[in-house]
């Protein structure tokens, strides 16, 4: 509200004077512009283009290849293809155990470190926060070795115990990339979360502790529903970021066959562009990696938004 | 849609007293903490250990990976493989390190520095580019400005690995691929930071201080660089390194981009080695140490810089 007076005082003056009005804008606007023109637009729309389009070699295979209009055919071709539809499919899984155990995970935490009793709770953030100073390959990287026996102390301990796991083959291998996810954005997400519940009016809380709630029965009833705001941005943003899942299977599939080249989407859309040389496939799934992109994250923001109607 | 998601965590930001910057928002913030503090009762023996407890837990396991890659860094091939994880064995970690920066005449220390020129650009050019959209954004009226804001927003919801590769055969068509350009150029891009610009225009930038500055003669692109730019400066940093660690952590970009190994980022020049382990476990030991020896920036960064990514957090995603 207060901005909307703010801007409405701003457009006034700006009549009267010079310097605000397109022309200015323009200027202040136009770097930015371009280069979203080129990163972004233009990517998007030659995908498009390409996705619709293939690559046809006359009568026996000889002299130069025509690009022909298809239609859809590539999106058939490409979710006909079983390797894609697994992909999606192991995807799919893949969100349904990430996604609970980093957001809850991060819940949890930001809650026990918003509790009267924490204790350091900045060396605590910071603690929680490396992970993600080191990047996705690096994370990767240290998780493959301490997946790979003989490396690996985990895999040495588990063993001493008596527990024979190999992290690394066809069934856990989805497990043991979810761990690396988690490893890698649940504390920033705490970070948020706890930013968002020290914006929790102290009075709600003293109230709710007259009154006789002990401090879980706070967090779970008092706590937890304000800081839902932040926790759909936290959804949104972590169901674009899954969707780019490719450095962590990536680097995974140098360490184990469990992994193929085509274990999620964006592997099979390299694989499709770098090995297969099919271009108009590869766009393809690009483009149905954004459709998904755009379909998850708007029916994150309408149940989001009905659900802070209620 | 998504756009009411992200404006409505817009809210507190411009609630906070304007020009004060971050300093005094995170003053408050540290007093309601110690004001809590204060009125600690009912924090029984068993909760507080209950508490703590699993916090040590929590933190353990986000640290202890890391701690693996510093121990691990010590020691030769033989002992990776031979000793326990935490025992020091010989003490390699010289050697090892000798070895990353004599391997292939000193290329990782050119990943290295093709890294910290990658990321530098895209972080001190292309915050400068977001912020300057987000102030006009704020600060100025213009046509079709809430229809170009959506194109940003959607911007930020289109997965960067779905670019790539259009990206690429785009690339190729101009003849741009294996140049730096090919990476430079895209990194650039950051509609996230002139969302976030615009929240910290709103919140740092009085509109009466530009409204003195027109009075007195300024014209709107001196009054940025002299009075809006520095008034945003928190706020330009905590974009710059998001950015920073973004670009730094880029993987598909130059993987798909490059392929002159003298072009690489450290994070693509890794995982080469790494492909090169699997058949010479002597490579192992490189790997390993070139990891921890990329990392040591972003943390240092980190550690040194907290005020300003906690803010960032705090203006990305908080009502």
């Amino acid at each position: 509200m207060a901005t909307q007076a703010l801007t409405t005082t701003v457009r006034r003056r700006g009549r009267a004077l010079a310097g605000t009005g397109g022309r200015t804008a323009a200027l202040f606007l136009v770097p930015f512009f371009a280069v979203f023109a080129i990163a972004m637009i233009a990517p998007v729309i030659y995908s498009l283009v390409l996705s619709f389009h293939s690559q046809q070699k006359s009568g026996l295979g000889f002299g130069e290849a025509k690009t022909v209009f298809v239609g859809l055919e590539n999106y058939v071709q490409v979710f006909q293809s079983e390797t894609f539809v697994e992909g999606i499919a192991r995807l799919g899984l893949y969100c349904l155990i990430y996604i609970p155990c980093m957001v809850g995970g991060a819940v949890v935490f930001a809650l026990l470190l918003d509790a009267t009793v924490a204790k350091a709770r900045k060396l605590f953030q910071l603690l929680v926060f490396l992970p993600h100073a080191v990047p996705g390959v690096i994370a990767a990287l240290i998780w493959a070795y301490l997946y790979t026996p003989g490396i690996s102390p985990l895999v040495q301990a588990l063993q001493s115990g008596g527990i024979q796991i190999n992290f690394l083959d066809a069934h856990l291998v989805l497990p043991s990339i979810v761990n690396i996810g988690v490893w890698e954005w649940t504390g920033y997400n705490v970070i948020i979360l706890f930013t968002a519940l020290q914006a929790v009016p102290r009075e709600i809380l003293e109230a709710a502790r007259v009154d006789g709630a002990g401090e879980i029965r706070a967090a779970i009833s008092i706590k937890f529903p304000l800081i839902l705001p932040a926790l759909s941005v936290i959804m949104l943003f972590t169901i674009i970021g899954t969707l780019q899942l490719f450095t962590e299977p990536s680097i995974i599939s140098k360490a184990t066959a469990s992994v193929t080249s085509t274990w999620v989407p964006n592997l099979w859309a390299y694989d499709a562009a770098f090995i297969r040389h099919n271009l108009n496939q590869a766009a393809a799934a690009s483009v149905i990696i954004a459709g998904l992109a755009a379909v998850l994250s708007l029916a994150v923001t309408r149940l989001s938004s009905r659900m802070n109607k209620s | 849609m998504s756009a009411s998601t992200l404006s409505r965590s817009t809210a507190p930001s411009k609630q906070a007293p304007r020009g004060t910057g971050s300093r005094s928002k995170r003053g408050s913030s540290k007093r309601g903490s110690s004001k809590r503090g204060g009125s600690n009762r009912g924090g029984g023996f068993a909760s507080k250990l209950t508490v703590n407890g699993l916090l040590i837990i929590g933190s353990a396991y986000m640290v202890v990976p890391v701690l693996w890659l510093v121990f691990a860094s010590t020691k030769n091939a033989a002992d990776l493989y031979g000793t326990s994880a935490y025992a020091l064995g010989n003490f390699s970690l010289f050697e090892n390190i000798a070895n990353v920066a004599n391997q292939d005449g000193g290329l990782f220390f050119r990943w290295l520095g093709n890294s910290v020129m990658y990321a530098g650009v895209g972080a001190v050019l292309g915050s400068l580019i977001s912020v300057m959209a987000g102030y006009a954004f704020d600060k100025f009226q213009f046509r079709w400005k809430d229809s170009l804001f959506g194109f940003v927003l959607v911007g930020v919801l289109i997965p960067n690995t779905a670019t790539v590769l259009p990206m690429y055969l785009l690339a190729s068509l101009v003849g741009m691929t294996n140049t730096i350009w090919a990476v430079l150029i895209p990194v650039l891009c950051n509609p996230f930071g002139v969302y976030l610009a615009r929240v910290y225009s709103a919140s740092y930038v009085p509109a009466e201080t530009l409204e003195a500055a027109r009075m007195d003669g300024a014209g709107p692109i001196r009054s940025f660089f002299s009075l809006g730019l520095p008034m945003m400066m928190p706020g330009y940093i905590t974009i710059a390194l998001f950015q920073f660690v973004g670009v730094w952590n880029n993987f598909m970009l130059p993987l798909v981009m490059l392929q002159d190994q003298q072009l690489l980022p450290v994070s693509v020049g890794i995982s080469i080695w790494q492909g090169y382990s699997v058949p010479q476990p002597e490579f192992t030991p490189m790997v390993i140490t070139g990891s921890l020896l990329s990392i040591i920036p972003l943390l240092v960064a980190f550690i040194m810089l907290q005020r300003f990514w906690k803010s960032g957090l705090t203006a990305g995603s908080v009502k």
